[in-house]
């Protein structure tokens, strides 16, 4: 019965939320439209992120070298054959994929395979590494992927970058990868295997002596985290109409674990709060790398370079005093929310009971 | 095949270049990876803001020579104790309200020290690089017959070597290098035996910073161009440097220094198609030893409790 | 039958041995207790049982379900957890962030056969799967009374029921052969003695073989049929309880020392 209702209150939801996707697609300014669908491609990275930082406890900085996979499958495969020797004008594009042309939706699926497959590679010697070993790992294997990518100049046109990417600008259609990936994760994470992933973080040991293999484990969590950062760089590709290596530098994951963080690790809807704040945050940052004044003085401290430098005072920040973030590991849950509306101070009198 | 011609075509003078070069970067990496390997040591965490404490004290350099025109030796000694400085206040501000937390937490808080000093640094300092002061009996070219050689070529190797035994002989025979081993080797029981952590923490990253200074001085001068993220590659390399070795040992820290430092300069000379993977090197290495050896090459074999 | 048989298992950290030459051999049914002193090597020896070290020498080897005797020396522990092998820990180490229920349904992940895709779009199989664990999940909450306290987190339940949580959370492995590592540590006498009763009925009603390390004198020589005792990595007696009592080695190594503890 409760059942029933909540995946009715769901689709209701989601289908409310579509119709504003359509509604901000028609009736708002590129400048929102942008910042929407940035939005949405940022939460598509941070749940991928979220599924082996935040559920498996695998600390992995691999996303951004994930996203240029992703990104790249984008850039190599819709471009229009027409367009492609004006693009790679230093070296002619390699005549084995020179004629290869892809719908968008292909080009993603296929950038979050080829990431997904790197991730399997990567993941046999890396996961078997101890936590802090392994951040260093993925951090350096996603800046090999960066330096494969500025040195394969005939696929990848090197350090010049792909241009003329048909631009992706539709609300709707980000829309409808990101509530695809939304309702994957949050599907799978309700599963056996969500539940042998989260034992993962809890307790290796004791998870391996119920049965759970840790490799197999790990690997699976780590390769679906690598497909959709393959699906959101690629996502990110179209949006801006462009790739460059120098767009997926690592410090490029520091905003998917700052949502994380911020949202709470191991919490999907924490995830998406946690990117509609960074997002739109670091939006709203801008304002301080522009010269600022008040009443005709100068207002010293604004000039480019200080959103980051509170950007990162509030990576910091977090982990010091709000180490649990937004949702901890909790989820938003319409029981929890009917239950609220119903007598909102209630929450203060008993224990959270946590069922999704 | 490729190896083989290019190895038969370089001259003997040519070799031994390429052989001073890779000694003198493997001395500039030990020099930082020691700073890794001890707090590793120590607090079992990455200092990740480690490479971004030898960017800091190039800046420090060149603000005191080429700005306020000290001359260069005071410079260094003034940019050795800021830097050791800047060390102890990290760990104050950014690790030691974490000592309880999960070690994920101050992982991420280690990240955002880096992350913070490398945005300051950018927004303080500009993005745009800086030129390392240049001083004339350092970088000066001595030519030893055939072979043209930079003079800190020769130099790095040499304070390395000094540093190294000075810092052995304060870990092993002095009374906080007893208390540095204690808190490593179990840390409760160090608090319990009335061992000051906190001071105990405080020195190690006062010396493991000071020893980045000096990595930082002799670096700049070897590499002259500063950018806020001067201090990425080097640190995420030291820090392979100081697991390779065996993390908290720190001779092995020196031998991952030299592996990765030598390696890399035969990369360059000998596949020079290569040249471009450079980078890729020593996450490679990182990968092929762990493999085979989880603790390292000289790192003690250890059994988690169950 | 024979379930469980070491042919001198040894293990060896740095220059320590901390189990030599173990000979053990437990047939199929039995109750069977490991007693020593502490660091007599007991855990240690539980620890190359489950695969989580493998032993410097020698080998362990299992009976499975068909009667085969395999090696489980150096497999994984995962793969021991499927044959039919399932602990507890002394120091108990629950799921503690994730609910009472969590806990005991992760253990039935083992058997699952579903791969994630079909698992994450519910298809009818996963779902056919997942409602016989939950029905299996239910009852044997059920039998330790925590079904009403299943959405609890693991760490707030008190300490007697988080010891009988990890059993239970064993017991969804659909173990053949039971590990129990200080099963009545910390617990008061009338608690041991309710634990004894649940041992005993774990064992028929499962048909299980029990093997377990403890140090309550009474509830080993009470429920045991046989005993091995370790002493400094040793093993220097074994027997039935009587036996195990009037031995002269035992009562020096470890009975004599009983007032200190």
């Amino acid at each position: 019965m409760a059942k029933k209702r909540n995946l009715i209150l769901t689709v209701i939801l989601l289908a409310g939320l579509f119709g504003l996707a359509w509604y901000i697609n028609f009736e708002t300014d590129s400048y929102l439209r942008r910042i929407v669908n940035l939005c949405m491609v940022y939460a598509i990275i941070g749940l991928s992120m979220n599924l082996t930082n935040g559920f498996t406890g695998q600390f992995s900085l691999g996303q951004a070298g994930f996203m240029a996979i992703g990104a790249y499958a984008v850039g190599i495969f819709t471009v229009p054959v027409s367009l492609r020797p004006s693009v790679f004008y230093a070296a002619p594009m390699h005549p084995a994929i020179a004629d290869i042309h892809m719908p968008l939706w292909l080009a993603l699926i296929v950038g979050g395979l080829c990431a997904a497959l790197v991730a399997f590679l990567i993941g046999a010697p890396v996961l078997r590494l101890r936590g802090d070993y392994l951040a260093v790992a993925t951090l350096g294997f996603s800046e090999i992927i960066r330096i494969v990518i500025t040195n394969a100049q005939t696929i990848t046109n090197g350090a010049l970058g792909i241009k003329d990417i048909p631009p992706l600008n539709d609300v709707r259609y980000i829309f409808a990868f990101t509530a695809a990936v939304f309702i994957f994760i949050t599907a799978l994470i309700n599963t056996s295997y969500g539940r042998a992933f989260k034992a993962i973080r809890e307790d290796e040991i004791a998870a391996e002596a119920m049965g759970i293999d840790l490799f197999k484990h790990k690997s699976l969590a780590f390769m679906l985290s690598a497909f959709f950062a393959g699906i959101g760089g690629g996502l990110y590709a179209a949006l801006l109409g462009t790739v460059d290596p120098k767009n997926f530098l690592f410090t490029l994951t520091y905003n998917f674990l700052l949502i994380i963080v911020l949202g709470g690790m191991g919490s999907i809807t924490g995830s998406m709060i946690g990117s509609i704040l960074v997002t739109a945050g670091l939006e709203f940052l801008r304002i301080f790398d522009e010269p600022l004044e008040l009443f005709g003085v100068a207002i010293p401290l604004f000039r480019p370079g200080f959103r980051m430098v509170i950007f990162s005072v509030l990576l910091m920040a977090l982990v010091l005093f709000w180490r649990r973030g937004i949702m901890g590991t909790r989820e938003f849950t319409w029981d929890k929310t009917i239950a609220f509306c119903k007598n909102p101070f209630g929450i203060f009198g008993r224990k959270g009971v946590d069922k999704a | 095949m490729e190896f083989f011609e290019a190895f038969v075509n370089m001259s003997g003078g040519s070799f031994a270049q390429h052989m001073v070069n890779g000694i003198s970067l493997g001395s500039l990496y030990a020099m930082i990876a020691i700073g890794y390997t001890m707090v590793y040591g120590i607090l079992l965490m990455i200092n990740f803001a480690h490479g971004d404490i030898v960017m800091m004290a190039c800046y420090f350099t060149f603000f005191g020579i080429s700005v306020f025109h000290i001359p260069w030796y005071l410079t260094f000694i003034l940019v050795i104790i800021t830097t050791a400085l800047l060390g102890v206040v990290i760990e104050r501000a950014a690790y030691r309200p974490l000592r309880d937390a999960p070690k994920n937490s101050v992982l991420i808080s280690a990240i955002g020290a880096s992350f913070l000093l490398e945005n300051l640094a950018n927004y303080l300092f500009s993005g745009r690089p800086l030129r390392f002061p240049n001083i004339e009996v350092l970088s000066q070219n001595l030519s030893l017959g055939s072979v043209q050689i930079q003079a800190i070529s020769l130099f790095i190797p040499v304070v390395t070597i000094v540093c190294l035994m000075i810092l052995l002989h304060i870990v092993n025979n002095t009374k906080i290098g007893m208390s540095m081993r204690a808190v490593s080797k179990d840390y409760e029981i160090a608090r319990v035996m009335g061992i000051n952590i906190d001071n105990v923490i405080s020195i190690t990253f006062a010396i493991g910073s000071a020893l980045a200074a000096i990595g930082a001085i002799m670096w700049g001068i070897r590499y002259p161009g500063i950018t806020p993220m001067l201090g990425v590659m080097p640190g995420l390399k030291c820090f392979i440097a100081a697991v390779i070795g065996g993390v908290g040992n720190i001779k092995g820290a020196v031998l991952g220094g030299f592996i990765l430092g030598l390696g890399e300069i035969i990369i360059v000379a000998f596949f020079p198609q290569l040249s471009g993977y450079r980078d890729a090197f020593a996450f490679i290495v990182l990968i092929v030893i762990l493999f085979y050896k989880p603790t390292g090459l000289l790192g003690e074999k250890t059994t988690e409790k169950v | 039958m024979t379930i469980l048989r070491t042919d001198g298992i040894m293990m060896r950290f740095g220059g320590v041995v901390a189990v030599s030459n173990l000979q053990i051999k437990i047939e199929e049914h039995e109750i069977v207790a490991l007693i020593g002193p502490n660091g007599a090597g007991k855990t240690t020896a539980f620890n190359m049982i489950t695969g989580i070290y493998t032993p410097t020498e020698g080998n362990v080897l299992y009976t499975d379900e068909h009667g085969r005797e395999v090696k489980i020396t150096g497999k994984k522990p995962s793969d021991i957890a499927k044959l039919g092998i399932a602990r507890t820990f002394q120091n108990i180490r629950l799921f503690k962030e994730l609910s009472v229920y969590e806990n005991v349904m992760i253990a039935k992940h083992l058997h699952l056969k579903a791969d994630f895709f079909s698992a994450a779009l519910h298809l009818p199989h996963y779902k056919a799967e997942q409602v016989k664990a939950e029905v299996e999940v239910e009852k044997l909450l059920k039998s330790v009374n925590l079904w009403e306290l299943r959405e609890e987190k693991a760490f707030s339940l008190p300490y007697g029921q988080q010891r009988h949580l990890e059993i239970v959370r064993a017991l969804a492995t659909n173990p053949r052969l039971l590990l129990l590592d200080e099963p009545a540590a910390g617990m008061n006498p009338k608690e041991t003695e309710e634990l004894t009763a649940f041992i005993r009925k774990i064992r028929e009603q499962y048909q299980l073989t029990i093997f377990m390390i403890e140090h309550h004198m009474e509830l080993v020589m009470d429920i045991s049929d046989r005993i091995y005792v370790l002493d400094f990595g040793e093993t220097i007696a074994s027997g039935t309880p009587q036996a195990i009592q009037d031995n002269e080695r035992v009562i020096s190594a470890y009975l004599g020392v009983e007032e200190d503890a």
